[in-house]
């Protein structure tokens, strides 16, 4: 396993560190972006990484139990693939919870948080199209009788490739 | 961006991961009565055409042990966005940065970025750094922390 335990990673400086293999660590940092388009990516990672296919798989699925990982697959860019905004709310306190669940069983949305501020509640909306993404935001309003402040991305600025674990 | 029927459906098996097994683009080609080579054909055409814009594992920092997140939002006057939004963009430990409309007056910011740390102390000190290297002293913004996570998973477009 020399192969896998030729490059280290000092400074990564995540609370797990010591429970990750250094196999682990190389898939984490090194496939966030250019997995091999081929018949058999496993086998080809396996074989830059010094290691066997089956042990590749074995450890991505431990990853993915673990919760490591939401999944192995593509990251599609905004506004290419359907539509979506960031959406907030000023929720008061007390209603939080009941709030966030009602906007939480939408199958449109995919993040939802509490945040720190005047706007408390952040979610993202996406959809197919424009006017199903505004259906969904009238009747969010409607259901919770709070207001929405939609704010549609305008411009990308970060290139995606993935987040390195030393920060 | 125009999908064919053939690409949407694609799609619609991949946005939820590939499969974690020998030959996984067989077996969606399976599900969609075509040849291996020809989904990965069409994955690779997603990808020249800029649709997807990375592959691979998609982390999730919290079970990390990166359980501090913050929003930084910035009120950026608009003849500088672009700059600025570049220069924080190009960051490791920025994540995402995206201009957004501003709605005034509750809302005067209009550039976004996402910042992960293991701990508030170092989300403020990697803020701190970023302000100090582009020279963002004179720029308003704000550190949105957030709290609890309701729901958190990949979009799911078709």
């Amino acid at each position: 396993m020399t192969a896998i335990a030729a490059r280290n990673y000092p400074a990564m400086t995540g609370a797990l560190e010591p429970e990750l293999s250094n196999l682990e660590k190389r898939l984490l940092n090194e496939y966030q972006k250019g997995f091999p388009l081929t018949r058999t990516p496993y086998a080809e990672i396996a074989q830059q990484l010094g290691t066997s296919e089956a042990l590749v798989l074995e450890v991505l699925n431990k990853l993915k139990d673990q919760g490591y990982i939401s999944r192995v697959g593509p990251v599609f860019k905004p506004r290419k693939v359907g539509v979506s905004t960031l959406a907030a709310m000023s929720v008061p306190d007390d209603r939080l919870h009941q709030i966030a669940s009602i906007i939480s069983s939408y199958p449109e949305v995919n993040h939802n948080y509490e945040r720190e501020h005047q706007f408390n509640l952040w979610f993202v909306v996406t959809a197919r199209d424009e006017a199903h993404l505004r259906e969904v935001l009238q009747d969010m309003e409607m259901r919770t009788g709070l207001p929405i402040m939609d704010l549609p991305l305008e411009q990308q600025f970060h290139i995606d490739l993935g987040f390195p674990l030393w920060c | 961006m125009v999908l064919n029927d053939a690409e949407q459906q694609l799609i619609s098996l991949i946005q939820g991961g590939l499969p974690l097994s020998s030959r996984p683009w067989a077996e969606i080609g399976r599900k969609m009565n075509m040849d291996e080579e020809d989904v990965l054909q069409q994955v690779r055409s997603l990808q020249e055409r800029g649709l997807i814009k990375r592959f691979g594992l998609v982390v999730r920092h919290h079970e990390l042990g990166y359980t501090a997140n913050a929003m930084v939002v910035w009120d950026v006057p608009d003849d500088q966005v672009q700059s600025v939004g570049e220069a924080l963009g190009r960051h490791d430990c920025v994540t995402l940065c995206y201009q957004r409309p501003r709605r005034l007056p509750e809302w005067p910011y209009n550039l976004f970025c996402m910042i992960h740390g293991k701990d508030r102390e170092r989300v403020l000190e990697i803020i701190d750094e970023l302000v100090e290297t582009e020279g963002l002293q004179d720029i308003p913004h704000e550190v949105l922390f957030s709290g609890e996570r309701f729901k958190q998973r990949g979009a799911k477009y078709l």
